[in-house]
């Protein structure tokens, strides 16, 4: 899970899910509390989606 | 008459700009009349045949977040000055800086139809992406090579500026493009390659004609298959440590990565623990470490049996300016430790 996916993409992470931000990429501080909790919660979920997904070559997971 | 100078716009992120630091990594695009901080040596350096009518900052987070709305940022009040050579940087070992430099260069060039250089460590990951569009200076990893990297970037903006031709990567000092000239040999590809083979098996030297990438490229593991049963682990380079950092993991260029039991842990919470990288604003991490470690969350989804396990202990190192032989080096001892473990997937977060 990462910010800048360009960066993820030319290291050769294989399974990339797009975060928020880089100094909080897993959560938003403009936001109420409970619903960054949830923003936090669905990334998550995301990325288990990702390592659910058979890949051949990398993939951004961008939904 | 005396003859024109050659106009010259510059790039600096924020820092370099003299706004201010990681507070100021948000600011989009803005621009300043003249040479600003590393430009007065680079102008210097130019001498009276060119002159640095302009600098053009903008915040390091905002650019890498916004790559293409802040090139397009960069190249709109960029030609108003009608510059003859777009220059950026040095960005060192800087990731987001140097992702700047490189979107900003190819975009000035792309649109503005103008020759643009910038420089920066060879193991900067804007290398790879770059490299291809514009020339890229190398330089050392810190800003302790500044002094270096000025009368080289300074020479290059005067070829460029003056309209003389570039010649090959080795002889005028910029990371090859990975552009293919014609040119006539007496002997053939056949006789080339067997000459090379030859030196290889007597351990001599010999000079690739083409040279492979460095990154390495890692097969693709399998889907988890049930997720309900699964173990999952957290891996993560944003630095989040125990309160104190007890194992002092560097801030930059880390030399070594952590490992901290987290059974029984439910929250990552500010009196616990914190962020020790550097390079990023690090308030939002320590008010509340799941941004970066979504640890209260992989707890949610451990309690209501989306997945079986949260593994019992999470692995840390900082991504900032770490070399890639460093990188890959905790990246394999992680990986066994895991694999050993009978981990089944692994979410790694990075800042």
């Amino acid at each position: 899970m990462a910010s800048i996916v360009p960066i993820s993409l030319t290291v050769g992470a294989n399974r990339i899910v797009p975060a928020v931000a880089i100094p909080h990429p897993l959560g938003n501080p403009a936001l109420p509390e409970d619903e960054e909790r949830e923003l936090r919660l669905n990334l998550v979920k995301k990325a288990l989606r990702a390592l659910q997904t058979e890949v051949e070559k990398q993939t951004v997971f961008e939904e | 008459m005396a003859k024109r100078k050659y106009k010259v716009v510059h790039y600096l992120n924020q820092f370099y700009a003299g706004i201010g630091g990681e507070e100021k990594a948000d600011i989009p695009p803005l621009m300043k009349e003249g040479a600003v901080g590393p430009g007065k040596p680079l102008q210097q350096a130019l001498g009276e045949q060119g002159e640095i009518v302009a600098t053009v900052a903008c915040g390091d987070s905002y650019f890498a977040e916004n790559i293409e709305a802040a090139a397009e940022g960069v190249v709109e009040p960029v030609s108003r000055y009608k510059p003859d050579v777009f220059v950026a940087g040095p960005a060192f070992n800087a990731g987001r800086y140097g992702i700047a430099c490189g979107a900003s260069c190819a975009a000035v060039s792309k649109k503005l139809g103008i020759p643009v250089v910038t420089a920066m460590y060879k193991e900067n990951p804007a290398l790879e992406l770059y490299r291809k569009e514009v020339y890229i200076i190398p330089t050392a990893d810190s800003v302790r090579g500044m002094a270096e990297a000025i009368p080289k970037m300074a020479s290059f903006v005067r070829k460029l500026g003056l309209g003389q031709e570039v010649g090959l990567p080795e002889e005028e000092g910029y990371f090859p493009r990975g552009i293919r000239v014609n040119q006539f040999v007496s002997r053939t590809g056949a006789e080339r390659a067997v000459d090379m083979l030859v030196s290889k098996l007597r351990g001599e030297q010999f000079q690739t004609e083409y040279p492979m990438p460095t990154f390495e490229r890692v097969p693709p593991s399998p889907g988890v298959k049930e997720l309900q049963s699964a173990t999952i682990a957290l891996v993560t380079s944003g630095g989040i440590v125990p309160l104190g950092n007890p194992d002092r993991i560097e801030a930059a260029s880390a030399s070594k990565f952590a490992e901290y039991n987290i059974a029984g842990v439910y929250d990552l919470t500010p009196d616990a623990y914190q962020t020790c990288h550097g390079g990023y604003d690090p308030v939002y991490a320590n008010r509340d470490p799941d941004r970066v470690l979504p640890l209260d969350a992989m707890r949610a989804l451990e309690k209501d049996g989306t997945i079986g396990k949260l593994f019992d202990r999470y692995y840390v190192t900082v991504g900032n300016a770490t070399s890639i032989a460093n990188a890959q080096r905790f990246g394999k001892v992680i990986a066994e430790k895991l694999k050993a473990a009978d981990v089944d997937g692994v979410i790694l977060t990075s800042t």
